[in-house]
């Protein structure tokens, strides 16, 4: 019982922990062509930002 | 399982960003330089002026290659965070899982913000930026664990708690313009709006589906 319950437990908290890094960094690319106020970003992505229908300027 | 995820979600971001910067350049980019030449012809407000000596990419060819790269970045982003709610949910991820994840993730960053902040043209009259970006990104937020609560407990007050969610950024209320004055012509700015919202349902639905065939694709190659 136990021999099988550990490696799923293990499995579980691995795609837990794979999900938060993946989660974190999609949500940083986002912000960064999105929502970002540093000029040259928004310059860069501006058209890409109303496209996708963020808020802008 | 990080390296795999990881690697489904940024080739996924490529593939998808690719095609959608392609129906960009077709589909919004022309109505955003139309937009532009109104933009130019009124007065600029102080925020907008802060960034106009900046450095910006030159029309042609340089605006293409940024916007492309933005758009890629962006469905990368979109298709990490697909493959990280579906296995935080405990889902199989699958095409079908991830087409399905991909539609609720645009009522909740597409449908959802735009009902209170339609999306903009350039030069359209708007409220302060960092205002409307809390509350698009609140409202995307509450929208989707909404949209989670509704569709996958089975209880009743979690389903009366994501009613809840799903109107309070609406009651209230997206910041609004002092008034609403812009030179481009109300059918540009309608045709805007319809077309950027289908830009990034496609977004979204492209960067589930690849993401979701790489992501059986790679789980086929380890069990090999």
């Amino acid at each position: 019982m136990t021999a099988v319950a550990i490696p799923v437990v293990r499995g579980k908290s691995e795609a837990l922990k794979a999900a938060f890094v993946a989660l974190t960094l999609g949500a940083t690319l986002v912000f960064l062509t999105g929502f970002s106020h540093i000029d040259k970003v928004h310059n860069a992505a501006h058209d890409t930002r109303h496209a996708m229908s963020f808020p802008c300027h | 399982m990080i390296h795999r995820i990881l690697t489904v979600g940024l080739l996924a971001g490529l593939l998808a960003g690719i095609v959608v910067a392609t129906l960009q350049h077709f589909v919004t980019t022309p109505l955003i330089l139309q937009g532009e030449v109104y933009e130019a012809q009124q007065p600029a407000e102080p925020q907008e002026m802060a960034g106009m000596d900046d450095w910006k990419p030159a029309d042609g060819l340089q605006r293409i290659a940024f916007t492309s790269i933005a758009t890629i970045a962006t469905a990368a982003g979109f298709a990490l965070i697909l493959l990280a709610g579906m296995l935080i949910s405990g889902d199989e991820i699958t095409v079908k899982t991830a087409f399905v994840w991909s539609l609720a993730a645009f009522v909740a960053a597409g449908l959802a913000p735009a009902l209170g902040l339609a999306p903009e043209l350039p030069g359209s009259a708007a409220g302060p930026l960092l205002e409307r970006q809390l509350w698009w990104v609140g409202t995307a937020i509450s929208t989707g664990v909404a949209l989670w609560l509704f569709l996958r407990v089975e209880s009743l007050t979690a389903k009366a708690v994501a009613v809840v969610l799903l109107a309070a950024p609406h009651l209230i209320g997206a910041p609004q313009p002092v008034s609403f004055e812009s030179n481009a012509p109300a059918e540009l700015a309608a045709h805007f709006a319809a077309a950027s919202l289908t830009i990034q349902a496609a977004l979204w639905i492209l960067s589930g589906l690849a993401a979701g065939a790489l992501w059986v694709r790679f789980n086929k190659g380890t069990q090999a």
